[in-house]
């Protein structure tokens, strides 16, 4: 009864099988390997994991902004609302960039033009995707400003005259100005302040219900995750290790990956005598190891799995792993 | 207990074309040896400068630090030089703090070079590989340079130098930040190992609080170069008194899923951080306060012992607090 | 038993990427053949660079004569060869002079800040107000002739030029991490500047200097097709660009062969240094 249930949520974003490797010199990082996730409208999507799991390179693939070289799509399918983004032409892309899905980056400082007013740059991306006068998009402008709460005679100023939350709120303006479906956020508040994430965070969360929009959450941060997301993924080494809800993953974690992962954060209401950390390091993307692409690291580990790559299997309605241990 | 570290009154003003900049403002506090100091905050609290001023990377501009009861606040060349040996730093950025044209080894026995604590070649490069292996480095890394290692391995370099020397004290700037967490676990761990092994003293600083409530046996919470509220590590989290403390906790991120209602109770604070450049009267804290009233913004809040070992610097702590 | 591997040193990973160039290996090899020639020129050339035979003069390109005679008969091949002694003498010494003087200037400046910067560079403004040929030609003319002088002329113009990237380069590097890392393990300003500063801050310094030396070779060229600095019998390509001038339009060999050498010299050293400046570039260590 449950199957059928999210199976009649709408699906906005299907990704199936998506591998992006980078040509470097004579070696070939991959980044991303068949790679398979969903979301489903109006859900927010955590996608956890550390440096160099791939996060990232996922996004920028969804947006067709890998760059060409050294980076290529070697396979797979990314389906927006059924139509597979893969196949469109530039031209196409161009049109749906910014305006039905948008990207969030990291660094506010780098993500603004230092040269034009905050008014400006929101304006511009409306004017972009919709036949509207100068004055009209200005007036819409200054909405947004409103909405992410700054107030809207700041138009006229420059980045550099904003603190970086304050940036932060207008990067997620000029994203949210098209009303796009699917939000693309990554690690939008690991350079804020604490309690400037909260707000940032809060704002958010009031976005996204207000406009049902679609997010995809990139973060290595398990309590930002539990705080903004519904579903949540966690990524090594360019693959998915374990998905499901966030009940799925917090309280019935299944890899040791991500057990792992909560091992290791420090608990804010509990007298801990010492962390356990994962042993070991990520693994050489241009040597990935056979098998088991964790196993190096796993405290589980059976022989079976240095040979044997698992695959993802489906343990409940909503909650996948890939690990042999849950191969029944 | 013996007292390491004491500091009075520090104060650290830099010029700058706005005006003069209070990064740390009369800060005063003990650290007794084998404890470690958390010192916490978020940007702009000055709390680095801290770090830096006590070790003489920076000159204080008023105020006092004594290190195992003597007064180092002014001290001529070679005293420093000769005191450098009791008191490290380790770094936040485990890349730009190590020179990228040196070995693993030539990083880790440069201090020990300094100060030509063996005289030959063949010591010196025991006490190298007993360094590695101590902060967890496989000798044959020796010869690598910082580039072609990961960053928590960089990072146990910059603690092997730490404690190439010996020392007494460490000033741990934000160590872990830059790392991944299941690599920051591991140095968390390795920091407390050594600071049992060492008999180290150590003052955490960083801006995360979970992290820093983990390691540290006291806190201390910076708000824009003041110090608002200082306490054992327990009792910051079961009962925190300042307004500001308050907020920071309320605003940590918690990795359970809670229901929707237990999140409303989150304070978020209103506005920005303040310029520590020529900051108005009052409590530094005022701007954002949800409780502030009229006395805040016209007369500063002075530490005082709330509850015993408990320190908060508010005028109205008894009020918000009941 | 240390299984460590060997040092490798960071030099090799430049070299790595240096040979994947093509044009700056061509660079590097074109340098390294002109080198010989100046080091050798005793035993490659086939003639001496003064023997003269009025009645084998402006002889084109023949068999006894590759590059063919000029108007006092003198093989133009041999005056070639001996020509890249002085033109690479020249060069290098006189960029050595500058970086030397210029970088001292330029590190000092930067360690210390304050005063002490802004008297230096003030200083370093006032050269780099006359214009460098100018420079070059008013001292020359007021040392008088002779190689030693053209090189003193031709780097004095240079030493503002090296302060500021060695300036600039220092700035850089003394707010690095490790810099304060190594205050904080008690090394004294002898071993910071010279064990960590310098080190690092070489790689723009290098660069400047392989384009330098091209621009010194310019320099050079100039200032005897002027008259200044070297002085005939001695060849020089500048100096032999400036005598065959008359007789441009009847003899095309007196003025190619020299104008030739001195373009393929400038453009060896600038894509040697272009590829010095990639292969060095801190953005690949990854």
């Amino acid at each position: 009864m449950s199957i059928m249930v999210e199976n009649m949520k709408e699906k906005i974003l299907e990704i199936k099988d998506l591998t992006i490797h980078y040509i470097i010199e004579d070696s070939v990082v991959k980044a991303v390997n068949n790679l398979s996730l969903d979301l489903n409208r109006g859900e927010t999507l955590g996608l956890v994991g550390e440096t160099g799991a791939g996060k990232t390179t996922t996004a920028l693939g969804i947006m067709r902004l890998v760059p060409d070289p050294p980076g290529q799509i070697i396979g797979g399918k990314i389906l927006l609302n059924g139509e597979n983004l893969l196949e469109k032409s530039e031209r196409e892309m161009r049109k749906i960039r910014g305006n039905k899905i948008s990207m969030i980056f990291q660094d506010p400082m780098t993500s603004l033009n230092p040269v034009t007013t905050v008014g400006d740059q929101i304006a511009e991306i409306i004017r972009v995707h919709e036949k509207i006068s100068r004055a009209e998009a200005h007036i819409k402008a200054k909405e947004m400003l409103e909405l992410v709460g700054i107030p809207e005679n700041r138009f006229s100023e420059y980045p550099n005259q904003f603190s970086g939350g304050m940036r932060q709120r207008v990067v997620i303006a000029i994203a949210l100005a098209c009303n796009p479906e699917l939000l693309l956020a990554d690690e939008p508040t690991t350079a804020l302040d604490v309690t400037i994430q909260a707000q940032v965070l809060d704002l958010m969360n009031k976005l996204k219900e207000e406009f049902n929009t679609s997010m995809i959450l990139i973060t290595h941060d398990l309590g930002v995750v539990a705080e903004t997301c519904d579903k949540v993924a966690i990524m090594y080494a360019g693959e998915i290790l374990e998905y499901g809800t966030l009940d799925d993953i917090y309280n019935n974690t299944l890899h040791p990956y991500t057990k792992g992962l909560f091992g290791s954060i420090p608990d804010l209401y509990r007298e801990t005598k010492r962390l356990n950390p994962i042993p070991g390091t990520i693994p050489d993307p241009t040597n990935l190891p056979p098998g088991c692409t964790f196993a190096p690291r796993c405290t589980h580990k059976k022989p079976e799995c240095e040979i044997h790559r698992p695959s993802l299997k489906q343990i409940s309605d909503t909650h996948k792993v890939k690990c042999i241990l849950y191969d029944v | 207990m013996e007292t390491l570290i004491e500091v009075k009154n520090l104060k650290k003003y830099f010029k700058t074309p706005n005006g003069m900049l209070q990064a740390v403002d009369d800060i005063s506090f003990n650290i007794e040896k084998g404890k470690t100091l958390g010192v916490v905050g978020e940007s702009g609290c000055g709390k680095s400068t801290l770090g830096r001023v006590i070790l003489h990377l920076l000159d204080p501009t008023n105020g006092e630090i004594y290190f195992k009861g003597k007064n180092i606040t002014n001290i001529n060349k070679n005293e420093l030089k000769s005191l450098r040996k009791h008191m490290q730093m380790i770094f936040q950025d485990p890349f730009s703090s190590l020179n990228p044209r040196k070995t693993v080894s030539e990083i880790i026995a440069e201090p020990l070079q300094i100060y030509k604590v063996y005289k030959t070649k063949k010591e010196l490069s025991e006490k190298v590989a007993e360094l590695m292996d101590k902060v967890g480095l496989a000798s044959r890394l020796e010869n690598s340079y910082p580039h072609e290692l990961d960053g928590g391995r960089r990072q146990r370099i910059g603690v092997a130098r730490a404690i190439a020397l010996n020392p007494d004290f460490i000033v741990c700037d934000e160590p872990v930040s830059a790392l991944d967490v299941s690599i920051q676990a591991q140095i968390l761990n390795l920091l407390q190992d050594l600071q049992e092994e060492l008999n180290l003293t150590y003052m955490f600083i960083s801006h995360d609080l979970s992290v820093v409530k983990h390691i540290s046996d006291n806190i201390c919470v910076m708000y824009l170069g003041k110090l608002v509220e200082i306490s054992p590590s327990n009792t910051l989290f079961n009962n925190p008194l300042h307004p500001y403390t308050q907020a920071l906790l309320s605003a940590i991120p918690i990795p359970k899923v809670r229901p929707k209602e237990e999140k409303k109770d989150r304070i978020i604070l209103k506005g920005e951080i303040t310029s520590p450049i020529n900051p108005k009267p009052g409590c530094r804290f005022a701007p954002r306060c949800l409780y502030a009233r009229e006395t805040c913004s016209e007369e500063e809040p002075k530490l005082v012992e709330f509850e015993k070992d408990h320190f908060v610097a508010c005028h109205y702590v008894a009020d918000i607090n009941n | 038993m240390s299984n460590a591997k060997k040092k490798t040193g960071l030099w090799l990973d430049v070299w790595k990427r240096f040979k994947k160039n093509r044009m700056a290996m061509f660079g590097l090899i074109t340098i390294i053949l002109l080198s010989i020639c100046a080091i050798f020129a005793d035993y490659i050339a086939p003639y001496g660079y003064d023997d003269q035979d009025l009645s084998r003069s402006f002889l084109l390109p023949c068999k006894e004569h590759i590059f063919g005679t000029d108007n006092f008969g003198r093989d133009i091949f041999s005056r070639i060869i001996y020509g890249s002694r002085i033109s690479l003498t020249v060069g290098f010494f006189a960029v050595g002079f500058a970086i030397v003087v210029g970088g001292i200037l330029g590190a000092i400046a930067a360690f210390y800040g304050g005063k002490t910067d802004n008297i230096i560079m003030r200083a370093m403004d006032i050269l780099l107000a006359i214009p460098g040929m100018l420079l070059a030609i008013a001292l020359a003319a007021a040392l008088g002739p002779g190689l030693r002088n053209m090189m003193i002329a031709i780097g004095v113009g240079s030493i503002p030029r090296y302060a500021r990237v060695v300036r600039a380069s220092v700035l850089t590097v003394r707010e690095e991490e490790f810099v304060e890392a190594a205050i904080s393990i008690g090394a004294s300003d002898a071993r910071i500047i010279f064990s960590h500063i310098i080190p690092n801050a070489m790689a723009p310094i290098i660069v400047q200097a392989t384009l330098g030396v091209a621009s010194s070779i310019l320099a050079t060229a100039t200032l005897s097709f002027l008259g200044l600095g070297i002085q005939p019998p001695i060849p020089e390509w500048g100096a032999m660009l400036s005598s065959a001038r008359q007789y441009i339009r009847d003899y095309w060999h007196l003025t190619t062969f020299p104008g030739l050498m001195i373009m393929i010299t400038v453009y060896a050293l600038n894509v040697l240094g272009d590829g010095l400046r990639d292969a060095l570039d801190p953005r690949l260590k990854n």
